[in-house]
């Protein structure tokens, strides 16, 4: 990997040492290096490809698994399909929900992280890191087995049992909480606390310090961590599948139709997720360059 | 003044309180109710009782040992391929990346915006008997009619490694990043060449073993692979890595390779969407048989045992990882 770099100061005996090295150095650093990302992103990228690709398709029979012919058919009739607007529309009503909550709680815990010392503090650190390394399978597994025994417990009827939209928007939370901490609390590392202290100098009490002062400053790792939050929850399919019960998701209607045939309204539903996530993805990065260079020549004003 | 610092005391705990509450109720309680469903008996008509059944535990493992094997071996291949996948990818990104390392990091994690599951079905349409892939190369007579990829274990262990590539080359990319480059020019300086000839007896010795294994579970003749992979090896021993890699580079990316071997390493062992949608019957995970076991035939006390065995089996490796590689910011490295 590491291709010795050709350095200019060397002295004449290190040069003749070096020569071939340093040949095959710029010869790797030219073409093999290249050559190889090129091959590795296409395999990252050729799956997405071939999903956007086969929402043009026009399939004979239910199954969407070869090319036939072009058509705009599916794309015209994106919910032509029965059940899907039903699990699209699920999707999204947990998707939001689940990031909404989710971001509030976990900002709270990665403020709490990032700026107070307090007892206790290594053992929140574990309960953040533990949800993220376990399995989705033992999550969905857990939560599904705490539902079903729910029913010995005097509690509401519906509340988490049995299954239902309830259940989903319960596990969607818990899986981003850690997300959101995580993400919050890694922008959070580098926080001006000066600006804080100057505005309780200048008589603001803490709650408009927070709102003026310190949430401004965070909005921006808050943000990425809803989006990271709001992708996590659309596209989790194990989970979901142990705490939905009668309820369609969107990643359940997928798994739901893989064995029937998928219809091509998936792929077109998919490809509009896809370019809508990226559209999001690439405005925030703008938007916060743009944040940032008019923090620059303020800073310089 | 007084209620100043009364606040500063109790205001942490205002903040974690209701988060940590919810992780408590749906996290750390549920871990616990499924240990005592485990030792449950009876059936969902009937209805269950706590019979306090030890004996399941040894019941399931003696059943699924196999599955449970499988699964770690396919998540260890998965996890070793995507290292040797990731790592020259986030090195490039990180050293050589220059005015495209933007796109190049976008591009890495554009897999993520489309659904995990559609993406496994691209790779159906993708490895499929006279797909995209393999027909071109059986129109030419390259391959023979009956080669096949869809429904092998091949399939289930490439497919693991494409999804949870991302979760490795992200955190060895932040590693290779921050590190300071001009450490490999001095190391350069005070003598640091090719790494001869231990270079060439690892590349050998590495790439014939992974190839022998890699070989015996695919099912491609470990011989003919394990020689395939200790001469490539061996290549890459001898012309690609240097002592300056060795001695500077790859310790100081130990923080990226423990994060990102665990960030891909823990979901490929549960995951059973590959084995279910690009493997056959005899490729099937643990995953596979928990939620079978739950979601099919409703038997909740195997499937919470197995389910509870391999959370811990992950807890304890955890451990162990995290002790052998000196990592005790466990959050800090996920980052």
């Amino acid at each position: 990997m590491a291709a010795t770099s050709t350095t200019t100061s060397a002295t004449a005996a290190t040069a003749t040492r070096r020569a071939p090295t340093a040949r095959l150095g710029r010869l790797i650093d030219r073409w093999l290096l290249p050559i190889y990302v090129v091959g590795v992103t296409t395999y990252l990228i050729l799956p997405v490809a071939v999903m956007i690709l086969f929402s043009f398709n026009d399939p004979t029979g239910r199954s969407n698994l070869n090319w036939r012919e072009f058509s705009l058919g599916a794309w015209l009739n994106p919910l032509g399909r029965p059940g899907l607007g039903d699990a699209v529309r699920n999707s999204l009503v947990v998707a939001f929900l689940s990031t909404l909550v989710a971001t509030v709680l976990g900002t709270m815990i990665g403020l709490a992280l990032a700026r107070y010392a307090f007892r206790g503090r290594g053992a929140t650190n574990i309960l953040i890191f533990l949800p993220m390394s376990t399995p989705e399978i033992v999550l969905g597994a857990s939560l599904l087995t705490t539902f079903v025994a729910s029913v010995q417990l005097p509690l509401p009827e519906g509340l988490v049992f049995p299954l239902s939209i309830r259940t989903i928007l319960i596990a969607h939370i818990m899986f981003n909480i850690s997300y959101v901490v995580v993400t919050v609390k890694a922008r959070l590392a580098n926080f001006p606390r000066h600006l804080e202290e100057a505005a309780m100098d200048l008589g603001a009490n803490e709650w408009t310090t927070f709102w003026k002062v310190t949430f401004p400053l965070i909005l921006p790792g808050v943000i990425a961590a809803g989006l990271l939050a709001f992708s996590l929850s659309i596209d989790d399919y194990v989970i979901t599948a142990f705490t939905s019960g009668q309820t369609q998701t969107f990643p359940l209607f997928i798994y739901g139709s893989q064995l029937r045939g998928i219809p091509v309204q998936v792929n077109v539903i998919g490809t509009i997720i896809f370019v809508t996530a990226v559209g999001l993805v690439l405005l925030t990065t703008l938007w916060q360059r743009r944040v940032a260079a008019r923090d620059y020549t303020a800073g310089r004003a | 003044m007084r209620r100043a610092l009364h606040l500063r005391a109790i205001a942490p705990y205002a903040l974690l309180l209701p988060g940590l509450l919810w992780l408590v109720l749906f996290y750390v309680y549920p871990a616990f109710q499924m240990f005592l469903v485990s030792m449950w008996t009876g059936n969902l008509d009937a209805g269950f009782v706590q019979s306090w059944n030890w004996g399941i535990y040894p019941e399931a493992i003696a059943e699924y040992w196999p599955w449970l094997a499988r699964s770690i071996v396919y998540g260890g291949l998965a996890t070793i391929l995507a290292f040797a996948l990731g790592f020259p990818l986030a090195y490039a990104i990180a050293f050589r990346g220059g005015a495209y390392k933007n796109v190049l990091l976008f591009l890495v994690i554009a897999p993520f915006f489309t659904s995990f599951l559609l993406r496994t079905i691209s790779w159906k349409i993708i490895l499929a008997d006279n797909g995209l892939l393999l027909g071109p190369l059986k129109d030419v007579g390259l391959l023979s009619e009956e080669f096949r990829l869809l429904a092998t274990p091949a399939a289930v262990i490439a497919g693991i490694t494409y999804n949870f590539l991302p979760f490795m080359t992200l955190p060895l990319y932040v590693a290779l990043e921050r590190m300071d480059k001009r450490l490999i020019e001095a190391a350069e300086d005070l003598y640091a060449g090719p790494w001869r000839p231990q270079g060439i007896i690892a590349g050998l010795v590495i790439g014939g073993v992974l190839g022998v294994v890699v070989g015996a579970v695919m099912g491609y003749g470990p011989v003919v692979v394990g020689i395939v992979g200790a001469v490539a090896g061996a290549l890459v021993g001898t012309f690609l890595i240097s002592q300056a890699f060795i001695r500077v580079t790859l310790p100081l990316a130990l923080p990226g390779i423990f994060a990102g071997s665990l960030l891909t390493f823990i979901p490929a062992v549960g995951d059973f969407i590959n084995a279910e949608l690009l493997g056959n019957p005899q490729s099937l995970m643990i995953g596979n048989v928990i939620q079978a076991r739950y979601l099919e035939v409703t038997d909740y006390p195997t499937a919470s045992a197995l389910s509870f065995v391999l959370m811990l089996a992950i807890l304890i490796g955890l451990f162990f990882y995290a002790r052998l590689l000196g990592t005790e910011e466990l959050t800090g490295a996920s980052v």
